[in-house]
């Protein structure tokens, strides 16, 4: 269940939320639309051959930029199954865990990754495997309090919790 | 050991007496933002959690900013859904066209954020108001939605890295000059997930428009908040407009600091950011000869009173050069009268400007100044990534209103001090 495999697409360090959808797509919040830009300004290619369940590698501070939460929901309105980065920027980081698209910090995992290489991400055993290089590295792991928010299926599931919205 | 002032305006509104740096919490918030890209995702996450009615319909702000006044049909679908959850909720400050400005520069000037506040956004700027001395950070939809509900909000709190900013400045030097310049020193990361506090003498006499700038850009290094110690400059900005009760707090003298960085301003130039990354900041003298297409002064970095007034002042009597298109955009509809009634709209529009109703337009790609591919553009915005002001293959260059103004007179990258020699 919570086991990802997939192909990777590897982007550099600072890969900002501009670059994952563009301000002129910003216009709607549908998935589908969404996912239809998603990377084009960095990997125009991106958007038409991504496929249910790649994996993307970014570098350090990932998702800088705006607070557009319409940016991880391109990225998994794309497919893809999981974000692994050298590090997030702080409101990506946050609007990831709110909406429930897996995300993994693990350096070591993005360091020597190329594009169409295979991982497999135990997200509960914390640990990132490169299945064609045949390595194995341990990921940082989430504080509780998050994994409660990600067991919940995002923010909005624990705050039912909080508020009774959900009996 | 004494904490510092964001770890005081957040434990305070955690109901904690003491709290450190690496902790999570749950805080009171004193207003939720949202504006007319992000609020529309909140409306729908929040309408999902099920409660009926928002925490505090005075304790949010909804401000139709990015594509407005509404650019197509389907930015003019996304507005009406916050103005119609506005209505049904009797949401206190919605702000509709005509009323609005950029909501960095609206809130602010209307007393709504205050000193010691924490205010959360979905928008990233959010940041903006930490210049008062409030805890002010941006924060996506989905938050947004939540906080909307419960009035809380989750965060860690951050460390802090202590800026002491000592020496005089130079001519033409301001806010956007020693941010751009701090970005610079530390990369776009250089302060992720941390708290920015700015002080030293040389900020001490920085006006309060000048620290919103700093503020606003704290982002750009990644930082969770940006924070300035309210003083005499901070308390003549809000008493006039303050629609609530503020604090101010102040950080203990053996608070803890992540890391402390001294800055000699007195050698530092105007900054340019090349592209397309904010820390690519180099002084005036080493930028060579760019020539630019358009120059956008404006956004909530560089678009209030103290702005135009620096921009208005290179204008004056000049004309922008033949290639140029020089876009000017006040903050809010007040910016914009008072602009007018210094006679700064006049001088703008003698020099061959285009002026403009409050909006954010160029800044993020929006509308009202796009860039055609290959062109480039100098901004007083505050991002300079690919694709930001248009095409992919347009570049921004971001500097201060002061090289804005005088590179729009030259058509390019040009130091004020340039300008104003020949001028004189
Ligand atoms: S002016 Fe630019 S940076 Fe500021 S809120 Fe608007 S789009 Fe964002």
């Amino acid at each position: 269940m919570n086991v990802f495999q997939g192909k990777t697409w590897v982007f550099g360090d600072d890969i900002d939320t501009d670059a994952i959808i563009p301000a002129r797509y910003l216009t709607t919040q549908d998935p589908k639309i969404l996912a239809a830009h998603c990377m084009e300004d960095a990997e125009p290619d991106f958007p038409k051959k991504v496929q249910p369940g790649d994996i993307i590698v970014g570098g350090k501070n990932f998702g800088c930029g705006s607070s557009r939460e319409h940016a991880p929901i391109a990225i998994s309105g794309a497919g893809v199954s999981l974000v692994i980065a050298e590090s997030f920027a702080r409101i990506f980081f946050r609007n990831a865990i709110n909406i429930g698209l897996p995300i993994v910090e693990c350096p070591q995992a993005v360091s020597g990754c190329e594009n169409g290489h295979t991982l497999q991400v135990d997200l509960a055993a914390g640990v990132v495997k490169n299945l064609t290089l045949n390595e194995s590295y341990e990921a940082v792991a989430f504080p509780d309090f998050m994994q409660e928010i990600i067991q919940a299926g995002g923010l909005i599931g624990f705050v039912k919790r909080q508020t009774g919205g959900e009996k | 050991m004494g904490m510092t002032i964001t770890e005081k305006i957040l434990a305070k509104h955690a109901g904690r007496q003491k709290l450190e740096a690496g902790e999570l919490i749950n805080a009171k918030v004193d207003m939720v933002l949202g504006n007319d890209v992000t609020a529309p995702l909140a409306i729908q996450e929040f309408e999902r959690i099920g409660v009926k009615t928002v925490f505090d319909p005075a304790k949010i702000a909804l401000v139709p900013d990015h594509f407005t006044p509404n650019k197509d049909i389907q930015s003019a679908e996304q507005a009406k859904i916050m103005r119609e959850f506005a209505r049904r909720h009797d949401i206190v400050h919605y702000f509709e066209v005509g009323r609005m400005g950029i909501e960095h520069c609206l809130l602010p000037e209307l007393g709504i954020v205050l000193p010691g506040h924490v205010v959360i956004g979905a928008d990233s700027h959010t940041c903006t108001y930490g210049a008062l001395g409030a805890f002010a950070t941006g924060v996506g939809s989905t938050d947004m939605a939540a906080a909307m509900a419960t009035g809380e909000a989750w965060f860690r709190v951050p460390e802090t890295i202590l800026f002491v900013y000592r020496g005089e400045l130079k001519p033409w030097v301001s806010g956007k000059d020693l941010i751009l310049y701090t970005i610079g020193l530390i990369g776009v990361d250089g302060a992720r997930y941390m708290s920015m506090e700015f002080t030293g003498e040389a900020i001490e006499g920085l006006s309060q428009d000048a620290r919103f700038t700093m503020a606003n850009m704290a982002i750009e290094a990644g930082a969770k908040n940006g924070i300035f110690i309210p003083d005499a400059v901070t308390e003549n900005y809000v008493r006039q407009r303050a629609k609530g009760n503020y604090e101010f707090y102040v950080s203990d003298p053996d608070a803890h600091y992540k890391k402390v960085i001294e800055i000699d301003v007195s050698g530092i130039e105007p900054q340019v950011a090349f592209p397309h990354l904010p820390e690519n900041a180099r002084g005036i003298g080493d930028v060579g000869e760019v020539a630019v297409d358009q120059v956008v002064i404006g956004s909530c970095t560089n678009g209030r009173i103290e702005d135009l007034e620096i921009a208005a002042s290179i204008l004056q009597g000049k004309t922008v050069a033949a290639n140029v298109r020089l876009i000017v955009i006040p903050g809010t509809q007040a910016i914009y009268l008072e602009a007018l009634n210094q006679g700064l709209i006049e001088i703008f529009i003698n020099a061959g400007a285009a002026v403009s109703t409050p909006t954010c337009g160029p800044c993020l790609g929006g509308h009202m100044g796009i860039l055609a591919k290959g062109e480039r553009a100098v901004a007083t915005t505050n991002r300079n990534f690919v694709g930001r002001m248009g095409h992919p293959e347009s570049e921004v260059y971001l500097s201060g209103p002061a090289v804005a103004a005088a590179s729009a007179v030259t058509g390019y990258i040009t130091s004020p001090q340039d300008v104003v020699k020949e001028g004189a």
